[in-house]
């Protein structure tokens, strides 16, 4: 039944093609002509460049060109441009070069570029570029970079700083005079490699002769990648067709505008061919951006009774060695304004200071700022209640903001939407048995066992967002989405979107909106994204946004149809307008259902035009703009059961209880699916995952031997529950449910781990919580300190 | 200096004359056109690339194609006959075993070897079977699933 197709675990639509290897990712492309492009890397962090020579590699086989930055600007090329420049802080936007002039500033940063005929030719002739470098003192480290006489990476940013930025509500100051206690912690947010399972491509096709650009890549918005390569490479935005096809993940990696995707460009259009570039999974890890990376000095303060009255917090962002496209925009507003959590906190203050280092590039990882938050957040809450020893449960309760429906005011700025923290905590207690397993806590523990149990009731910003904000917080585009809805004469029907999913379900999600509202078959609807020449202008996919901004447009277009559809039934049945109901799939006089025109009828009469309203425009297709009015803020609870082996240190996920709230559900088993995967992408970062640089800027987790992505083993199965909130700032009443996973279940395992460790007198230790640390920290605990 | 090899892919006899150093998921994927085997990294650990060599799991980025000289190939596009998915690529469409789609054929081709060794796999032979395939989407869960439906499928076929 179309109309119960909302809320129905209906299987994915774009699955087929992905299950039988027909579906095309960007390296399967290959077009008459293509060349391969491959990139020079410095291996220093920090060098000048004396000197590059080229013309060895230039006479090898199969080179049809080799290039350096110089080359680039000479064509033309500018500077990467950074899209957000967070107001009222003072960045500082050095230039970018695609390729590195005179100086590079990370292990990674380009040098040259060689085009060949073959893969293997052009990284062949990569190795043979000859790079003259004289090496720079390098600083990997945030806040030792602000330091006096550390290496200065761009002149512009003294200091290395590239930003301060503040976020201040009430009286911080007086609330920590009238404290009971006050706890202080510092965090290290480690850094973590996205891993996207597809690394990441480009493939350019300049035409000279009409002066036109196509450019297939792998990026979560081709919208905007066409916007920011009309600037660095100087083609008109309308010449410029940008093709995100099958794309293999994002994780926020794929958002930014690249390097590699102006060199492509450049090199088809002086070599007048086709370029690819495919990187390699060693390559990715320095090229690609990375994530998280915060040093924080965290200050919580309460009184007696557990009621928390400040929040005081000095960050060190490590933005890397130069600004990716949303990379201030990540520690700031999607960090700095989420301080509350699912806390009444009063009075909140923050510094951030963004800072330059010879590093990978920062930008935004799945959760991006808000994990960083998060975690901060439900740390202190536990720091407190462990010093009042109350229970993690009792402190929570103490301070959630009550349930609200239409949005509640929150010290540092924002309105969240609606909420019920306390029902959803409730919920996940009811399916752990939280009295029951405290009390088997106490057996085991008079055992000897080092057993756990950890929380996270969090709250998160998504839905990007209304533009006039993204405007206000310095966002370099607007956030609205859009929506095409076309039936043809068959009653079939094409929807094209602005948005860019990648895994997200979205074909599938969208096809049961139209279903559920116009009475048309699931399978009768397509859903086209990810082409600019196709699809109507549209800001992506990330800040899970795709279903809570997309849908917005989705039911507006829907809307507009269904006027329309009331019009030609009102024609075609000889009566008023005004008197046509619909209902079900079925337009029909207002009493008399029995003499009905379906949505096919009307898109049959609609695009023949026969017997037809006069005057009314022919065809069956709507588009429509949506802003929302907000952004959304799902919530929930996580929580940990863990054991830890005191003689390994190794740590046991015994059970995992996630309740969510992304409002209305439109496919739960998507749902659940984008929670599981979120879910191991946060323990991944308490348990397994950190970049490491040595100390001459060297990638040391520099390919998937050293860098720990999650295995299939070692998860106990998740028990998910749900309960739904409606938000009132989109038609659905829909978030976003693509980050929560990940923003909650790192601080629930870190909490149990410590939880667990407790009676050793073991309080800190230093994220990821691998066997070596927790053992050197047991062995170094002092019991009842 | 070319080699020449013999290959059957998918059932098909192929023959041509190879470089020493062309990686098996590349003349798959560049020689033959089949791009469903994917690469996702350069050091063996994703397993994106795996396919069943004479019908044992292998990940072509670690195998030369003068290695496979001889050998039968089945890459994801030979696992549906005749139009009707295998059962295990029916399992994962059913269980929501894929998001991005990215690692799927790997992973599906190493489910295929593993049931081949133990039709009725436990959740831990499973996960443990999968170590060397990474999924960055699914946290696993429904992969699992989809394995122990796609068993239960084909000790029923």
């Amino acid at each position: 039944m179309a109309a119960n197709a909302f809320g129905a675990a209906i299987k994915r639509r774009e699955d087929p093609r992905l299950l039988t290897g027909q579906a095309r990712y960007t390296d399967d492309f290959t077009l008459p002509g293509m060349a391969h492009l491959a990139v020079v890397r410095s291996p220093y962090a920090h060098a000048r460049i004396k000197g590059i020579s080229t013309k060895k590699a230039a006479a090898m086989k199969g080179v049809l060109g080799v290039f350096t930055g110089r080359d680039m600007k000479d064509a033309g090329f500018g500077g990467i441009p950074c899209a957000w420049v967070v107001p009222g802080s003072d960045t500082k936007t050095p230039a970018y070069p695609p390729i590195a002039i005179d100086l590079v500033r990370y292990a990674g940063n380009a040098v040259a570029i060689v085009v060949a005929t073959d893969r293997y030719l052009a990284r062949d002739a990569a190795e043979a570029v000859e790079v003259d470098y004289a090496p720079l003192p390098v600083v990997t480290d945030a806040e030792k970079a602000t330091a006096k006489g550390q290496p200065q990476l761009h002149a512009e940013a003294p200091g290395n700083q590239c930003f301060h930025w503040k976020v201040s509500g009430g009286d911080v100051e007086a609330a920590f005079r009238s404290a009971d206690v006050v706890v202080k912690e510092r965090i290290i947010n480690q850094r973590l490699i996205p891993n996207a399972m597809e690394p990441r491509a480009a493939l350019a096709q300049y035409m000279s002769g009409a002066g036109e650009l196509t450019l297939w890549v792998t990026s979560q918005n081709p919208h905007i990648v066409r916007f920011l390569l009309s600037l660095d490479t100087g083609i008109p935005e309308n010449k410029i067709r940008v093709i995100a096809p099958e794309v293999g993940g994002g994780f926020g990696s794929k958002i930014p505008h690249y390097p590699e995707d102006a060199m492509v460009v450049f090199a088809s259009k002086t070599l007048g061919c086709p370029v690819k570039w495919t990187e390699t999974r060693s390559e990715n890890y320095r090229s690609t951006i990375h994530g998280r990376d915060h040093i924080q000095d965290v200050e919580m303060a309460a009184k007696k009774d557990g009621t928390i009255v400040g929040l005081r917090a000095k960050v060190w962002a490590n933005l890397g060695a130069y600004l990716s496209t949303a990379s201030t925009g990540i520690p700031t507003i999607l960090h700095g304004l989420m301080l509350s959590g699912a806390y009444e906190i009063k009075n909140i203050h923050e510094d951030v200071y963004g800072v330059f280092t010879n590093t990978t590039p920062t930008d935004a990882y799945r959760g991006a700022g808000r994990p960083e938050a998060t975690f901060m957040v439900e740390r202190l809450v536990d720091l407190v209640a462990q010093k009042l020893k109350m229970d993690p449960v009792e402190i929570r309760k103490k301070n959630f903001i009550p349930p609200f429906t239409d949005g509640h005011p929150v010290a540092t700025g924002l309105v969240y939407d609606s909420g019920n923290y306390i029902g959803a905590l409730e919920k996940a207690l009811q399916m752990l048995d939280y009295p029951g397993l405290r009390r088997k806590q106490v057996e085991r523990r008079k055992k000897g066992e080092l057993v756990g149990v950890g929380f996270s009731t969090y709250a998160e910003i998504c839905g990007l967002g209304p533009s006039q904000v993204a405007g206000a917080v310095g966002f370099g585009g607007g956030l609205w989405e859009s929506a095409i809805v076309r039936f043809h004469p068959s009653g079939k029907v094409n929807v094209f979107v602005g948005i860019s999913p990648h895994g997200q379900g979205e074909e599938t999600t969208f096809a049961q909106i139209v279903s559920s509202e116009l009475g048309v078959p699931v399978e009768d609807v397509e859903i086209f994204h990810g082409d600019t020449a196709q699809t109507p202008m549209g800001w992506g996919s990330y800040g899970s946004r795709s279903t809570p901004v997309g849908s917005g447009a989705l039911m507006g277009a829907i809307g507009k149809i269904k006027e329309k559809a009331r019009i030609v039934t009102a024609h075609l049945l000889e009566a008023a307008v005004e008197d046509i109901d619909y209902e079900d799939g079925k337009f029909f006089v207002k009493g008399a259902p029995a003499k009905s025109k379906t949505i096919q009828d009307v898109a049959l009469m609609a695009n023949v035009a026969w017997n037809y309203p006069s005057g009314l425009e022919p065809g069956l297709e709507a588009s429509a703009f949506f802003d929302p009015s907000n952004f959304v803020y799902p919530f929930g609870t996580h929580i940990a059961v863990v054991r830890v082996d005191a003689e390994t240190g190794e740590i046991k996920l015994e059970r995992y209880v996630a309740v969510d709230d992304c409002g209305r559900v439109i496919n739960p088993m998507i749902v659940e699916g984008q929670i599981h995967g979120g879910i191991v992408q946060g323990i991944g970062q308490a348990l397994w995952e950190g970049a490491a640089y040595d100390e001459n800027g060297q990638l040391l987790t520099g390919s998937m031997m050293d860098y720990v992505v999650p295995k299939a083993d070692g998860f106990p199965v998740f028990e998910l529950g749900m309960t739904e909130t409606p938000t009132k700032v989109n038609p659905l009443g829909v978030k976003g449910i693509g980050e929560t996973g990940t923003i909650a279940s790192t601080p629930a395992i870190y909490n149990a781990v410590m939880d667990a460790l407790a009676p050793l007198g073991v309080g800190k230790i230093d994220m990821p919580l691998t066997p070596e640390r927790v053992w050197r920290a047991i062995r170094s605990a002092k019991p009842g300190k | 200096m070319q080699y020449p090899v013999s290959i059957t892919v998918n059932g098909v006899p192929r023959k041509h004359p190879v470089e020493a150093r062309l990686l098996l998921v590349h003349y798959l994927r560049e020689t033959l056109g089949l791009t469903g085997t994917n690469v996702g990294c350069d050091t063996s650990q994703c397993g994106s690339c795996t396919v069943l060599l004479d019908g044992k799991a292998v990940k072509s980025c670690t195998v030369l194609t003068v290695q496979a000289d001889g050998a039968k190939i089945t890459t994801i596009e030979g696992l549906a006959k005749n139009g009707k998915l295998h059962p295990l690529q029916d399992a994962f469409w059913a269980k929501h075993g894929l998001q991005c789609g990215f690692c799927t054929p790997g992973m599906i081709l190493t489910a295929c070897d593993l049931l081949a060794k133990n039709p009725k796999p436990t959740d831990a032979e499973i996960r443990h079977g999968l170590d060397g395939n990474l999924c960055r989407c699914t946290g696993y869960q429904n992969i699992v699933a989809a394995v122990r439906e796609g068993a239960a499928r084909m000790a029923k076929a």
